[in-house]
């Protein structure tokens, strides 16, 4: 699904990335975890096609494309798909208006006939459900007014309608409280499938208790220093970070 | 003041002398009186405050030859899908030939020279009788030498459901056009006319145009105003409004292009329990310059006021709002909302805003409020993570911008035409 090789990313000449290797197949799952500033974020702005990041080194290919060679409209197009940690308020804009534009955009780059009325409300209905979003906020503008886990929900049916191959969710539960944490990763798991893949990005290994991971990675320093099993991310969250840290100084 | 403005008065003078109007001696009076005005008053400059943020150099330095009426093709400045009267004046002259409309019980409508010379009652009532005391130059210099322009009354207690639609149109280049209109709703009616400003090909071409309205108690006039006269073209327009007792009165502006664009709006009113809606969209582009200068007066009690500009300035275009209102002692109980907001979409884009509240009363309620900001980046990347391409982004971000600046129009046609025609500006 996706192979990123040797990636390095910096900002304002500041290097934040310093050469990931990650390769993520159909059907599986991911999570990313590291400390603060280890370049989590980073990876998933980079891969989105966010323009402050400059890609100095490496290649990432998605679906046997060149991922970085496409704009951030089209890698969402080809299906990839970033829940954000802060989704953006935008007044105006209707949650539907917007989601129908993006699904049809979507379809024009297919060559494909634009969504029906029926079929599209159908949709809406059906994946509103999945989240346990209210109707009434799928009418009003994207995310203004929404609450914290609103706006996560909100994340998870747009992710829904737009059935991306490869999901990241960036720290997808920061500021949720355990009712919306539930919520919404019971919405990730009802749309896992063998055809898809989710990263997940997170600091706490809470999330994890409900989206469990096929693999997890440990990122520090712009650098995957540590790879395990789900249970990687368990250790981690007894020992905390310092243990990566100070076992990385002794190999050094 | 310099001998040099002097000259350039002298100039445009020299460019109207040789008009002619056989007109009786009421409405000759009327002009000499104005002419007179004229020996005193002189071009603003940068100085003079009504005018700090619009130079006009590119107005009064260019010489003109006076507008002709001219036969031209109007299809293509037709609304789709509006049933409407049309109404055609080319180069301030009504044209007749063009002109498409049928007799409606209750309205009087006939070009304005005409009305002079049937010497209509509303006519000598209301002409020029809001105008007059303005002491303004571009007002005086159409109370003096304007040419001709629309005379539509409707008669007490009518409901007119079709719209009125005035083509305003200028040809050629260099050309000076003075029209003039006046709008009367009497007692109890009912009327919706939209003036389109179109230029025909050329440059340089100058309108001065002014609109007088009588709107007397319980009547609903809508006036909708489409600026549509390409990035080299001037004019400046006057809109002079009297409102009666449980009037409502609703004036939506939509400029979409013009080398320099001035709207003066004066709307007094002198009643109470009025309704007054004064809403304004403009999209600048290159070089263009629009200037919105409104004034909204409450003098008596018991009156409402909604007033919402927005603006869009691209490349190196201007956007002015200087919005007045004011409220003065007997105007108890007055509501005056009024709203300014603009994006800038480059650099080198300007807005000069300056909303203004005069109160005199104690017991009102006013707000008023302008922003300038840019599109926010960080929306435009959220929208293109989903799959919308960078272009739909803006779009649908400007949309929901410009949006509540003319939802006030309630002919849909035009809302149609006017949503339509903003899509493609900004192409």
């Amino acid at each position: 699904m996706i192979k990123i090789n040797n990636l390095h990313a910096s900002i304002d000449g500041k290097e934040i990335l310093k050469g990931i290797n990650l390769e993520v197949k159909a059907g599986e799952v991911h999570a990313i975890m590291g400390p603060n500033g280890s370049g989590k974020s980073t990876l998933s702005s980079v891969l989105a096609g966010r323009e402050e990041f400059e890609v100095t080194e490496g290649s990432v290919e998605f679906d046997g494309k060149d991922l970085l060679d496409l704009a951030p409209e089209d890698r969402a197009r080809e299906g990839l798909f970033l829940a954000f940690q802060y989704p953006v308020e935008i007044p105006g804009v209707s949650n539907i208006n917007f989601l129908k534009t993006a699904i049809n955009e979507k379809r024009a780059y297919f060559n494909q006939e634009p969504v029906s009325a029926k079929e599209f409300l159908a949709l809406v209905k059906e994946k509103s459900a999945l989240v346990e979003l209210d109707s009434k906020l799928a009418n009003r503008s994207v995310n203004e007014g929404f609450s914290g886990g609103e706006k996560k929900r909100n994340e998870i049916f747009q992710m829904a309608m737009l059935s991306p191959k490869l999901s990241i969710l960036d720290e997808t539960d920061s500021g949720l409280d355990i009712d919306a944490l539930r919520i919404v990763a019971n919405g990730v798991n009802k749309l896992k499938s063998p055809n898809n893949a989710t990263i997940v990005i997170t600091h706490y290994q809470r999330l994890l208790d409900y989206i469990v991971p096929d693999f997890v990675h440990v990122l520090y320093n712009g650098k995957i220093v540590k790879s395990g099993g789900k249970e990687l991310a368990l250790e981690l969250e007894e020992k905390g970070y310092d243990w990566i840290k100070n076992e990385l100084e002794v190999r050094n | 003041m310099t001998t040099a403005e002097l000259t350039k008065k002298d100039t445009f003078l020299a460019a109207l002398s040789p008009l002619q109007f056989n007109e009786d001696s009421y409405f000759e009076g009327l002009r000499n009186n104005a002419k007179n005005e004229l020996n005193e008053l002189d071009f603003p400059t940068s100085k003079t405050e009504y005018w700090k943020y619009t130079r006009l150099g590119k107005i009064v330095n260019n010489t003109y030859t006076l507008g002709q009426p001219e036969k031209i093709d109007i299809t293509k400045f037709l609304i789709p899908n509006l049933e409407a009267h049309i109404l055609v004046v080319v180069n301030g002259y009504y044209s007749p030939e063009l002109s498409n409309f049928t007799e409606v019980d209750g309205v009087t409508l006939t070009s304005l020279s005409a009305a002079k010379k049937q010497g209509f009652e509303g006519l000598k009532k209301y002409f020029n009788q809001f105008t007059k005391a303005k002491k303004e130059i571009f007002l005086a210099l159409n109370n003096a030498f304007h040419t001709d322009g629309i005379y539509l009354e409707v008669a007490k207690s009518n409901s007119v459901e079709k719209p009125y639609h005035i083509l305003n149109i200028t040809t050629g280049n260099n050309t000076l056009s003075q029209s003039r209109n006046l709008f009367i709703g009497n007692v109890g009616s009912m009327v919706k006319i939209i003036e389109s400003f179109i230029n025909v090909c050329g440059e340089k071409n100058f309108n001065n145009h002014v609109s007088e309205f009588f709107v007397a108690e319980n009547t609903h006039l809508e006036y909708n105003k489409i600026q549509d006269k390409k990035e080299t073209n001037f004019s400046v327009a006057t809109e002079q409004v009297y409102q009666e007792a449980n009037s409502n009165f609703t004036i939506n502006t939509a400029t979409f292009n013009g080398a320099l664009v001035r709207n003066n709006l004066n709307i007094e009113v002198d009643a109470s329990n009025c309704e007054t809606n004064l809403n304004g969209l403009y999209l600048g582009k290159n070089k263009d310059h629009i200037d919105n200068h409104t004034v909204v007066d409450h003098k008596k009690p018991h009156c409402n006021s909604n007033e919402v500009y927005k603006g869009i300035l691209d490349d190196e275009s201007t956007g002015v709002f200087n919005g007045k209102v004011f409220v003065r002692q007997d105007a108890q109980i007055t509501n005056a909302f009024q709203q300014n907001n603009n994006i800038l979409l480059t650099d080198n884009a300007t807005v000069n805003s300056k909303p203004e509240l005069e109160i005199y009363a104690d017991d009102v309620k006013c707000s008023h409020g302008s922003t300038t900001g840019q599109i926010d980046e960080e929306a435009i990347f959220y929208l293109q993570s989903r799959g919308i391409s960078k272009k739909g982004a803006l779009k649908l971000m400007i949309n929901a911008f410009a949006k509540d600046a003319l939802e006030r129009i309630s002919i849909e046609a035009l809302q149609a035409y006017i949503d339509d025609k903003v899509e493609e500006e900004l192409e």
